[in-house]
Formats: structure tokens, sequence, C-alpha cells
């Protein structure tokens, strides 16, 4: 009613301006370019492409099957697929991205890129510094700038990369085992059928050629307006 | 002027120019005389406002726990130059439907008129630039023209926000004019004279060692706080800057300013500041004289700056604790209660300066009677006045019925 109240406020500024001289823990800025905080695991900022062993070129993951590129939501993705196969993880035959561009201007961080890749072949980075003097070519990220081995992975989102890590090994396991079966499988099949025409070999010949398969009805639907 | 005075630490400057006026030749005598003292007052001031930005923008930070600037040079004490460059440097806008030549003029008026103000400030012994003998109307009057400059601005850019700004303006110092006139009339009441410096030679008086500083006496406190008040009301500073609150009207009359004629207006504010603030001190708190007589060695041009920055930094305090009135709050506050504020004000420099002088001792119980009567008649009112201006509103916790 009679000013107390700008005297208790007047108190309090002053505590504050002589605090943050004696206090350190008053003062809450953090420096930044000297000073970091440290980043929670969950921070993510802009994809990445992960690559297993010493080459980025040979280890990459991504198959170039772009469903990333398709679900792009802003379209920032720019994929060709290479003419040739290599070997992916678990030995198969796979393509790989020829170009594998991504545009920061305009990504907006929102992961779901990440979330439809079957191959675990892109991350999200938490990488945040990406300020360029150029604005048309140094925000164009390509495949050699985007590829990051899974070390990195593993350092920057542990938790996640240990369970990435975990299925991968146990996929490339049930490929191995399978693969192992489809060889036992071919080896059983081998002498099976070494065996076979010793047996058939005076059987008719005539219904040796497999059913063609059925006229797939739905492609013959009349298109509804 | 044709006797140097004794080049002593006080006299320094006043030596130093009456020895530059001696050496040229007789013609040129009175333009050099004037040119060194606009030149000084121009370059002080101007410098003194980069460091009371500095001051500003570091201590509001620690006010609010940060660091404030500390990037440009150690401890960020060039930050006045990167903002300097920074301003003039950037691309100068004048909207296509503004009034050029209003909109070019205006921040030339207000900082012409903002430094005109200093012609009549004693900033240190013999050091008043121009000795008028209506000094004290001299400021007011150049200070009445910075209105002029703040509508012109707001009415040259055309845009909405600029004008409302500027009635905004015009509406606080019109209103905080009258309390600011009204309690430096006490002063010149008692003092007799409307030049500054008789009015602070009439404070460089001692007795018992303790100077004659009319901020001593309780109407002097009283007028002197809502000098203040008024003056932080006329000079935009927060809590009273409405007319540029970023929340509703963006940046007021100065929306369409931008570059070096922005800088301008951010100048003239801060000198209209200063300005203010040293005709408060020649008022209420001697001007260029010492509080005690055995600190009067001290040179009297330390002692102006001195308070001056005393002065800057409780501006500084105060932005940094309370938060902008509100347009009728604002101007209640003026009419309801600094108003009749200093009306009391003047009613208790009158008794005290005819108080039965059998009873107006300067020592004794007679002066403490006296003391304690001229308090009361400001007391009182403050009392009952706030009391009232209380009574019937109710503070409580408002209800919002789609915010939440
Ligand atoms: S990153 Fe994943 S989803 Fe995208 S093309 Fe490569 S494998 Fe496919
Ligand atoms: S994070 Fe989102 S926007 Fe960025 S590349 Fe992936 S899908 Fe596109």
């Amino acid at each position: 009613m009679f000013g107390e109240g700008i005297l208790q406020g007047l108190y309090e500024t002053a505590r504050n301006f002589f605090g943050s001289y004696v206090d350190k823990d008053r003062l809450v800025t953090v420096q930044y370019p000297e000073e970091r905080h440290q980043l929670p695991e969950a921070t993510r900022e802009f994809p990445f492409l992960l690559y297993d062993g010493p080459d980025p070129e040979a280890g990459l993951r991504c198959v170039a099957c772009q469903i990333c590129e398709k679900e792009c939501p802003p379209r920032c993705i720019h994929i060709e697929k290479s003419k040739d196969k290599k070997p992916d993880f678990v030995g198969k035959q796979q393509f790989y991205p020829a170009v594998f561009d991504i545009d920061v201007s305009v990504c907006m961080s929102c992961q779901i890129c990440v979330e439809v890749c079957p191959f675990d072949a892109i991350r999200m980075d938490n990488e945040y510094e990406l300020s360029t003097s150029n604005r048309f070519g140094g925000l164009l990220y390509t495949k050699r700038e985007l590829a990051k081995p899974n070390e990195y992975y593993r350092k920057i989102h542990p938790t996640e990369a240990a369970e990435t890590d975990d299925r991968r090994a146990k996929e490339a396991e049930e490929a191995k085992a399978k693969a192992a079966a489809a060889a036992a499988a071919a080896a059983a099949k081998a002498a099976q059928v070494a065996a076979i025409p010793a047996v058939a070999a005076n059987g008719a010949t005539g219904n040796g050629a497999a059913p063609k398969p059925a006229e797939q009805p739905a492609d013959k639907k009349p298109v509804n307006q | 002027m044709t006797a140097l005075p004794p080049p002593t630490a006080d006299q320094i400057w006043v030596w130093m120019k009456a020895w530059l006026v001696l050496h040229t030749p007789a013609p040129f005598q009175a333009l050099v005389s004037i040119v060194c003292m606009v030149a000084a007052i121009i370059v002080v001031f101007a410098s003194l406002f980069a460091l009371t930005v500095l001051l500003e923008r570091k201590g509001l930070g620690r006010i609010q726990n940060r660091y404030g600037p500390n990037r440009v040079g150690p401890f960020g004490i060039l930050q006045p130059i990167a903002d300097a460059v920074k301003s003039l440097t950037k691309e100068d806008i004048v909207p296509r439907s503004a009034d050029h030549v209003v909109h070019y003029l205006a921040p030339l008026v207000l900082v012409g008129a903002s430094f005109l103000a200093y012609a009549v400030l004693p900033i240190g012994r013999n050091m008043t630039a121009v000795n008028l003998d209506a000094g004290v109307l001299f400021f007011f009057a150049i200070g009445s023209a910075t209105e002029l400059a703040v509508f012109m601005a707001g009415w040259s850019s055309r845009n909405k926000y600029s004008l409302l700004g500027a009635m905004r303006a015009i509406a606080q110092m019109v209103s905080y004019e009258i309390p600011l006139i009204l309690s430096s009339i006490a002063v010149v009441m008692i003092a007799g004279t409307l030049s500054t410096s008789a009015i602070v030679d009439e404070q460089a008086q001692y007795s018992h060692g303790i100077a004659h500083w009319y901020v001593f006496t309780p109407w002097g406190l009283a007028g002197f706080i809502l000098f203040m008040i008024a003056a932080t009301a006329e000079t935009n500073r927060s809590p009273f800057d409405l007319p540029e609150g970023e929340s509703e009207i963006i940046a007021g009359y100065f929306i369409e300013y931008s570059g070096f004629k922005f800088a301008l207006f951010f100048l003239a504010e801060y000198i209209e500041m200063f300005a203010v603030s040293g005709l408060g001190i020649t008022l209420f708190l001697g001007g260029w004289s010492s509080p005690v007589s055995f600190l009067a060695w001290i040179p009297s041009w330390i002692w102006f700056f001195g308070k001056l920055l005393a002065f800057i930094g409780c501006f500084i305090w105060v932005r940094g604790t309370l938060p902008r009135l509100r347009m009728d709050q604002l101007m209640n506050f003026a009419w309801k209660f600094m108003l009749p504020m200093t009306l009391f004000v003047i009613l208790s420099a009158g008794v005290w300066r005819f108080l039965p002088s059998a009873v107006a001792g300067s020592t004794g119980l007679g002066a403490v009677v006296r003391w304690l009567v001229c308090a009361l008649v400001v007391l009182l009112p403050y009392i009952t006045l706030a009391r009232t201006l209380e009574s019937g509103r109710k503070i409580e916790k408002r209800e919002y019925r789609f915010a939440d």
C-alpha cells in the first residue's frame, strides 16, 4: 500500500545482482562454444547412414529400397539405385545407393525415415552444429558425409544401438542357420534327386511341367469411379 | 576573458578552455568558447551513453542471474563499439508512404532538443555552459520540445503502432511533466532563483560540516522522490515505458526507424535520462557539491558525475525490478497520487520557509520541531492518499475462462 512491495522487489533484485557475483550456481547460462550441455540420449537432429566394418562403401547397410525417400514428408531424400549389387551383412546380394543425398535445410527431423527403414540403415544423429557458409552445396549432404560407422551410433545412442545390434546379430545367426539348413536341404535334395532318376526313369514324362499359376482376379476387377 | 583561473584539479577543464580561448585571435574567441563547450558536452555525454548501455546490459543480466554481454573484448567492454558499428552499417529503411521530411527530421530534433537541455546544467564549479537566469525554466521548455519530436516520429511513420505509441508517449509526458515541474517549484521557492548555478551555490554551504542539500529536508526528500518518479516517466524508462511496450505496440513511435536513426532515438532517450537526472542532482542533491565539508577537496565535476552514475545505477536497478504499468494505472498514478503529493510538497516547503524564525533556528529544538512539522505535512497526505486509493480495490486471483 505504501510501496513496501516495491522495496521488497528492489531487495530481491539486489540480492540477485550481488548473489550472481558471489555464487556461481546462480548463473544458469551455459557459455556455449566453450561449455556444452550433456545431450540427452534421445536427442535427434538429422539422419545419417550406418555402415559396418571399416569401409563406408562396402559396409553401407542401405540397400536403396527407397522406402525412406517415399515416406519422407518434406521429400528431402534423394536416392539413385546402383546398377550392380553387393553382398549385405548376411551375404545376400543387394543393390546399394549410387547417390544418397539429404537436404539438411529441408529435413524437419521427424525421424520417419528411421522408423520405416527395414534394414536399420538410417538413424538419427545428434550433431547440431550444421551451419555452413555455402547455403546451397553446403546444406546438401551426400552419401560420403552421411555415412558413419556403427561405433559412432553406439556412442551417441547406446541403448538403441544395443537393441539394433542384438536384433541384427540374431538375424545374421538365423540367416546363417537358414543358409546352413538350406544347404543341408539342398544337399539332401541333391542326394534325393540323384536317387530319383533311378526310380522314375521309366515313368511318364508328360506330367513333368508345373501347372501355370492362376490369373490374379484382382487385376481383372473393373475400376470403380 | 583575460585572466586565467588557477589550474587546480577542480578547475582544470575551465582552465583549459580559458587557455585555449586566450590563444585564439580575438574575432574567433567567442566561437571557440562555444565550440569547446558544445563539443565537450556532446563527447562526454555520448560516451556516457555508451558506458550506460553496457552497464545496463551487464546489470540487468546480473539481476536476472545471467552474465550479460561478455564476448566483445575482455568482459565484453567493447560491446558498445560493436553495437555502434552494427547500427551504422544497417540499412536505413523509410516506409514508402511515410512523410519523408518529417520522418527524417524527427530523430534529429529529438537528439538536438535532448542535448540542448545540458546548456543550463552545472556539471562542476564554474562549469555551466550558459548561466541563464531562468535556467530551470529553459530546461523544462526544451524538455517539452522532445514531445514534439516524438509525435513527429509517430505521425510521419504512417503506422498505427507508431501513432499509438506516440499518443501514449504524449499523454504520459504531459501528465508527468506537471508533477515534475511542481516538485521543482518547491526548490525554486526556497532558493528564490530559477538559475541552476545559483541553486547549487545555495546548497553548497555547510553547517556542522554537512551541506545544505535540499534532499536533507523533509519536503526536499519527498520532492526528490516524486521528481525522480516523474523523471522516470518523462524519459520513458521502465516501469513507465509504455510508449514502446514490445508486447502491445512492438516498439511504439520508433517502430519504422532502423539503422542509425533508431540508434539516434536510443541515444536521445538516454541523453534525456542523464539530463533529467542531472537536473535532479542540481535541484536536490547539491549539484557538484560534496555532502560533507571534509570531502570538498574532491573536484566538483567528479562529484557530479559520481552522483550521475549512482542515478544511472538506480535507474537500471528499478528497470530490472518493476514490470511495466498499464495505461490506466499510469494515468491514475499521475493524477491521483503524484499531483496531490507534489502540491503538498510545495505546502511543506512553504511551511519550512515561513515558520516563525523563533522556532526555525538552524540548531537545537527549533530545527527538530520544524523538521517534524514539515515531515508531517508530507507524510499525513501520503498515508491518507495511499489508503484511499487502495480502498475499494481488491487484489485477487483472476479466473481465466479459456486460458486454463
Ligand atoms: S535408408 Fe533404409 S529405407 Fe532408405 S533406401 Fe536405404 S535401406 Fe531403404
Ligand atoms: S528425418 Fe524426416 S524429414 Fe528428415 S530425412 Fe528423415 S523423414 Fe525426411
